[in-house]
């Protein structure tokens, strides 16, 4: 088989190492090419991963769901009627929808949003409080700066603990000052803390001054009896959020007597969505700079095929010797497509790890901060096997080019005297 | 060896078509030493393009070695060229940025002769043209009269039946243009076949036998009587 003959990359590599600058000029185009390439490739995985971290510790198949007041007179019932969740609906709807993977009821004190004093030692904080189960953890996750999360044992005791968020804490605590196991007052009831957190990236549902207590303890301390705010829902991965989403507004309809065509009692919010716009957005991003790269490409690439024409040209005397010597055109042919595929390859070689060093750099300025979504910006095999493919099957096609130009001279006018 | 009848050739120049071969006819014998002579516009080089495959007769028959030269596609004929060719010319067209072994296994490379036996035939074609020393100069860093030896040492590597020279003397100097008549003389006198082409009276005396031509056709063709050029050297 020709392409593995010793004799002929002898001769390519003869070739193009005798005529270095002419190489060197003629390869520029494509080096340049692949290195925008990969720097636009490895910019938009950048920001995929970036976005991906963001979004860490949020499951991204998720949905929250509350109660509003109903906008439409249903069973004898006015509209603008509150509809207030129960805690009996988590285990309803848990049992009903088999999709439902995880489902943390929450109960806040005070109004949505709403800002409730916390006192310790003389000082003061507004904070957000939150009755919670430890599965909330499951859907959002919080990063825990010291000490732990609340846990089951905490829910079956009643255990008179919380988790405090980091603004919370410097609110409330000396620089420095140690909190596990500090009490906090809230409406008159002592908590010791078990843990401090830190807002999540930039996915941030609870704010950063904000109290945990484990639910039961929250029903008993605060009198809120069997009273929900909202659910948190994690949806099987393979399960649509809209699906489920819509059983549970059905089934909730139902239990409180909501019409069925009632779009305002019910208030939910779809966590996929946003997901799914900004994967997206990353998508469309990653295949703009595929489509930009690989054009660019194409132009190195007829470059190198321009200049393969001049210097067939150029070669003219050099081509009719060889015919004359015995040199069939398929031979002829075939060592000039193969010069432009081995410049090409070699040019795109030289491109690519020039910029793979570039967007490692960039990796290392950019990579760890957490307010720039730009992680690990690398092109991946995939990719780099498509351009490359693309790369070596273009070069040959066009390559074709001067090859035939170059059989287009015969070795009688070739050797003519000038 | 060369067996050519009624060759006729002629080109389109525009509207009207300028004949340059009339009907030609001769042979050459193994081991002959011919000239071909005329002055410009003779027809010669049309001729030994014709001979060398590199131009195609309107009409005729032309035989090398026996074979018929007729309707040959670019790739046949480059390999006739190949196996039954060996082409010297006037500004040697060495390639320039091969050194002279390279050069000189250029053809056996097309031959597909594995690459050690071409290195060591090189070797020993270029020990016969006396540049074995200059194996690995480039052809800038040799004279006129070296690149040319190189030239003919490259035609005599793939071992051709005839060797076709064009004014092979046409760019040296008269002292080196002989030295390398005497190279060829003795060439011939193993028993190749050599075809030389050239408008210098004095060259053409060193060969066996002179073919004049005029205006597409063979003036005259006689036998002469060789004056061996190491006299001159």
């Amino acid at each position: 088989m020709w392409l593995f003959d010793r004799d002929l990359w002898i001769e390519i590599f003869h070739t193009l190492g005798q005529n270095m600058f002419r190489t060197i000029l003629t390869m520029l185009g494509v080096i340049f090419a692949m290195i925008i390439l990969v720097l636009l490739l490895g910019s938009a995985n950048g920001m995929s991963n970036g976005f991906d971290k963001i979004f860490a510790g949020t499951a991204s198949n998720s949905l929250f769901v509350w109660g509003q007041s109903t906008s439409e007179p249903y069973k004898g019932f006015e509209r603008g009627r509150r509809i207030r969740f129960k805690l009996e609906d988590a285990a309803i709807l848990k049992e009903n929808i088999p999709e439902i993977e995880v489902l943390a009821p929450r109960i806040e004190l005070g109004n949505h949003r709403g800002i409730v004093s916390v006192y310790r030692n003389g000082q003061t904080s507004g904070s957000a409080v939150y009755g919670d189960f430890p599965q909330i953890d499951d859907i959002t996750k919080k990063k825990l700066v010291e000490g732990r999360f609340l846990n089951s044992s905490d829910i079956e005791e009643s255990r008179k603990v919380c988790v405090i968020g980091e603004e919370t804490y410097e609110l409330l605590f000396e620089k420095g000052e140690e909190a596990i196991g500090e009490e906090i007052r809230i409406n008159g009831v002592y908590f010791s803390i078990v843990g401090i957190y830190k807002p999540n990236n930039n996915i941030n549902i609870d704010g950063e001054n904000a109290v945990f207590v484990p639910f039961s303890t929250f029903q008993k301390a605060f009198g809120s009896g069997d009273r929900m705010g909202w659910m948190a829902i994690a949806v099987e991965p393979n399960t649509k959020v809209a699906f489920v989403e819509s059983q549970i507004k059905r089934l909730l309809k139902n239990k409180y007597d909501v019409s069925p065509s009632d779009e305002r009692a019910i208030g939910s919010f779809d966590f996929s969505e946003i997901f799914s716009n900004i994967s997206s957005f990353t998508t469309v991003l990653q295949g703009f700079s595929f489509f930009v790269g690989i054009f660019t490409l194409l132009a190195g690439i007829i470059a190198i095929s321009n200049i393969l024409l001049i210097t067939v040209k150029e070669r003219t005397k050099e081509i009719g010797v060889r015919r004359a010597m015995g040199a069939t055109p398929k031979i002829v042919r075939r060592q000039i497509v193969l010069e432009a595929i081995v410049l090409t390859a070699f040019a795109g070689l030289i491109g690519f790890s020039f910029a793979v060093g570039v967007l490692g750099l960039l990796d290392a300025a950019f990579g760890s901060g957490n307010d720039f979504p730009f992680v690990n910006p690398m092109i991946n095999i995939p990719q780099f096997s498509v351009s490359f493919l693309l790369m070596i099957s273009l070069s040959l096609l066009i390559g074709l080019l001067p090859a035939n130009r170059a059989l287009k001279i015969k070795p009688i006018e070739a050797l003519r005297e000038e | 060896m060369i067996e050519i009848k009624d060759l006729h050739k002629s080109y389109k120049m525009g509207s009207n078509s300028l004949h340059v071969l009339k009907g030609l006819n001769f042979s050459i014998g193994e081991g002959e030493l011919v000239a071909i002579m005329g002055s410009s516009g003779s027809g010669k080089s049309t001729l030994l393009n014709i001979l060398g495959m590199l131009d195609e007769a309107d009409s005729g028959e032309y035989t090398l070695d026996g074979v018929p030269i007729k309707n040959l596609n670019e790739t046949k004929a480059a390999q006739y060229r190949n196996k039954f060719l060996g082409f010297i010319f006037q500004s040697f067209n060495l390639i320039n940025y091969k050194n002279a072994a390279e050069n000189v296994a250029l053809p056996l490379y097309y031959q597909k002769v594995p690459r050690k036996e071409r290195q060591e035939k090189a070797l020993k074609y270029l020990d016969q043209v006396g540049l074995k020393e200059w194996a690995h100069h480039l052809p800038s860093e040799l004279s006129g009269g070296q690149k040319q030896r190189v030239a003919i040492a490259r035609a005599m590597a793939a071992e051709p039946k005839v060797l076709l020279a064009d004014e092979l003397t046409g760019a040296l100097d008269s002292k080196t243009s002989y030295e390398i008549m005497d190279l060829i003389q003795t060439i011939n006198d193993q028993g190749n076949t050599i075809l030389v082409v050239t408008h210098e009276e004095d060259i053409a005396h060193m060969c066996k036998r002179i073919v004049h031509l005029k205006d597409g056709i063979i003036e005259k063709d006689e036998k002469v009587k060789q004056v061996r050029a190491s006299a001159y050297v």
